[in-house]
């Protein structure tokens, strides 16, 4: 059985939105966790530290679990999902976007931190005694000079979206134009031993991580010379 | 042309108070000032005694108990304390720390305030004052290591600070970038009536650009005074230190032979070439070693300066020398010199404090040898 290659389009579109949607979401949510990871000098810092880099160890169905339970509409799903004009948040668009979130938040903080930390307190020092209130100093001196950080992050995150599967399965299901992304996609091909549409996406997927991973080297290493 | 004050009004200007305690590495910091908010006061010390952890604490960077008062201004006391960025102070740190995403220019206008009615300091004159206007669309990695702390310098300036700290702002630089860089620290001095506080382990720095000096020894304060007055007591180390010299800030009152004469209190020096215009002021260097006396007139030689003077103090260093403390003028009532003579010369001749001496100084050094640049602005 054939199907037109039109189809293809569907999760190749979704699994761009998704991935999209939860880099900003991650920024959003990573950038100030990275920034009070990197400068907070209490105790318990490396205890948020570890939660916030679990899924790297977990099974991602461990994580898609939790979050299926959490999501769904026995757990904060059954207030937030009416919120969004939803009866729960398991299964839908916008459950995944925020399992992505969850997945890939390591990805996002790990670099930004790491930057953070790297940049040392001089050049805040320096915006400070140039009257530079805390939120300028943050804006206009932490947050560029971060920026290899923020970009590392960012592909990071949008790509380690884009090959989930197992926290899509567990709380997305197989939805097309809702909740099929491309990894799960390719999954129901094989299963219909529909060939050539797999094919046409692993390839694809072999592309694009090659590009992703040599965006990151050459983004380090500008950013190694720029710093020298 | 700005005149120093005399160390006699101090007491009626503005001061930088400063008290702070607090755990230090190995030891405590307990310091105590209280120097004049005018002129380039010196805080001097071996590396590590604390010179920059006060400096750190009265820019509000680091957070000890203690008090700061600065010209009237409560920056600390018990109850207050004013974030680093609400101070309206300069610093400039060891290594230049400029922005490196940020150009020349940008990194210069970083902390300058919006409206230009509030500018005491205008760009235009920094970018003059500091040599700056080629370097201004260039990004920081493209500088020499003088050219940067340059730029910090300018930047800091640019704030419109009411007080400008400077923590050892030569160190990071060899010796010919710090000649370089010397002369514009000097400008800013003669030209910007700024109160410096200036961190250094550096005595040749200090005698070039400090009108005060605070020791510092172990996280405490030693001792505190106008330059001279320090550097000519003999009770603490700088006078027994083995280039030990005394600072005179002198002016220039003619010229003759090639020779250029200048005045200080109780006593005139001459020097050779032309140092600068009649009214000039400059500073003068005598080192202990090139200082010798004799009770009579000598008779003629070609050691250009003779003086009158009367011996102060003197107190025995090490087995063989004095370190003899010297008033010019007849009755010793004006500018001090620092003399280093043998314990052999000292009973031979029957010097005694109180004596009048006829003193020979057979070399004089300008510790400000102003360049030609800096002249025309200055003068």
């Amino acid at each position: 059985m054939e199907t037109p290659l039109g189809d293809l389009w569907s999760p190749i579109r979704l699994t761009l939105e998704l991935a999209g949607l939860t880099t900003l979401f991650l920024l959003l949510v990573g950038t100030p966790l990275a920034w009070w990871l990197a400068r907070t000098r209490v105790w318990w810092k490396e205890g948020v530290a570890t939660l916030v880099a679990m899924p790297l160890v977990l099974p991602p169905t461990v994580l898609g679990f939790y979050l299926l339970i959490a999501l769904g509409p026995s757990g904060a799903g059954a207030v937030t999902g009416p919120l969004l004009g939803l009866r729960t948040l398991a299964f839908t668009f916008e459950g995944l976007v925020i399992g992505s979130v969850f997945y890939s938040l390591p990805f996002v903080i790990q670099p930004i931190r790491n930057a953070f930390e790297a940049m040392g307190e001089r050049p805040l020092e320096v915006a400070a005694t140039l009257r530079a209130a805390p939120f300028k100093a943050f804006w206009t001196v932490a947050v560029p000079l971060a920026r290899p950080g923020f970009l590392t992050g960012a592909v990071l995150g949008f790509a380690h979206t884009v090959g989930e599967f197992g926290v899509v399965l567990m709380i997305g299901g197989n939805i097309p134009g809702e909740t099929k992304v491309l990894s799960v996609a390719i999954y129901d091909f094989v299963e219909s031993a529909q060939w050539r549409e797999a094919h046409i996406l692993a390839a694809g997927m072999v592309v694009f991580a090659f590009c992703v991973i040599l965006a990151m080297t050459l983004i380090q290493s500008r950013a190694a010379r720029a710093g020298a | 042309m700005r005149i120093a004050p005399s160390p006699l009004d101090v007491t009626a200007e503005p001061l930088i108070r400063a008290a702070f305690t607090g755990a230090l590495g190995r030891f405590t910091l307990d310091v105590s000032l209280r120097v004049p908010a005018r002129g380039v006061t010196a805080l001097f010390g071996p590396s590590g005694c604390g010179k920059t952890s006060v400096l750190r604490c009265i820019a509000g960077l680091n957070r000890m108990s203690g008090t700061c008062i600065v010209g009237g201004e409560t920056w600390q006391d018990e109850t207050h304390f004013r974030p680093a960025h609400r101070r309206p102070v300069g610093y400039v740190f060891q290594e230049a720390s400029l922005f490196p995403h940020l150009s020349v220019r940008r990194n210069l206008t970083y902390g300058a305030p919006r409206d230009p009615a509030h500018h005491a300091v205008a760009f235009d004159d920094v970018v003059r004052l500091l040599g700056l206007a080629h370097l201004l669309d260039r990004a920081p990695r493209h500088l020499s290591g003088g050219e940067r702390q340059r730029v910090a310098v300018g930047r800091a300036l640019l704030s419109q600070p009411r007080l400008l700290l400077m923590d050892e702002p030569l160190s990071a630089l060899d010796r010919s970038t710090k000649d370089e860089i010397l002369p514009f620290l000097e400008r800013l001095h003669a030209t910007l009536d700024l109160p410096v506080l200036y961190v250094s382990h550096d005595m040749a720095e200090v005698e070039r650009l400090a009108d005060h000096l605070v020791l510092m020894m172990d996280g405490r304060v030693t001792a505190s005074g106008p330059l001279a007055e320090l550097q000519s007591d003999p009770r603490l180390p700088l006078a027994a230190a083995r280039e030990a010299s005394v600072s005179l800030d002198a002016t220039i009152t003619r010229h003759d032979h090639g020779l250029t004469e200048l005045a200080v209190r109780g006593g005139r020096f001459l020097v050779p070439g032309t140092v600068g215009p009649v009214g000039a002021r400059r500073r003068l260097s005598v080192v202990a070693g090139d200082v010798s006396l004799a009770l009579e007139r000598p008779s003629p030689s070609t050691i250009l300066n003779v003086l009158e003077g009367r011996i102060l103090s003197a107190v025995p260093l090490r087995e063989a020398e004095m370190t003899v403390v010297l008033g010019l003028g007849t009755s010793g009532e004006g500018d001090r010199l620092l003399a280093r003579v043998t314990r052999r010369s000292w009973d031979l001749l029957g010097l005694a404090e109180g004596k009048s001496v006829h003193i020979q100084v057979k070399g004089v050094a300008l510790a400000h040898p102003v360049p030609a640049a800096a002249q025309a602005i200055t003068d």
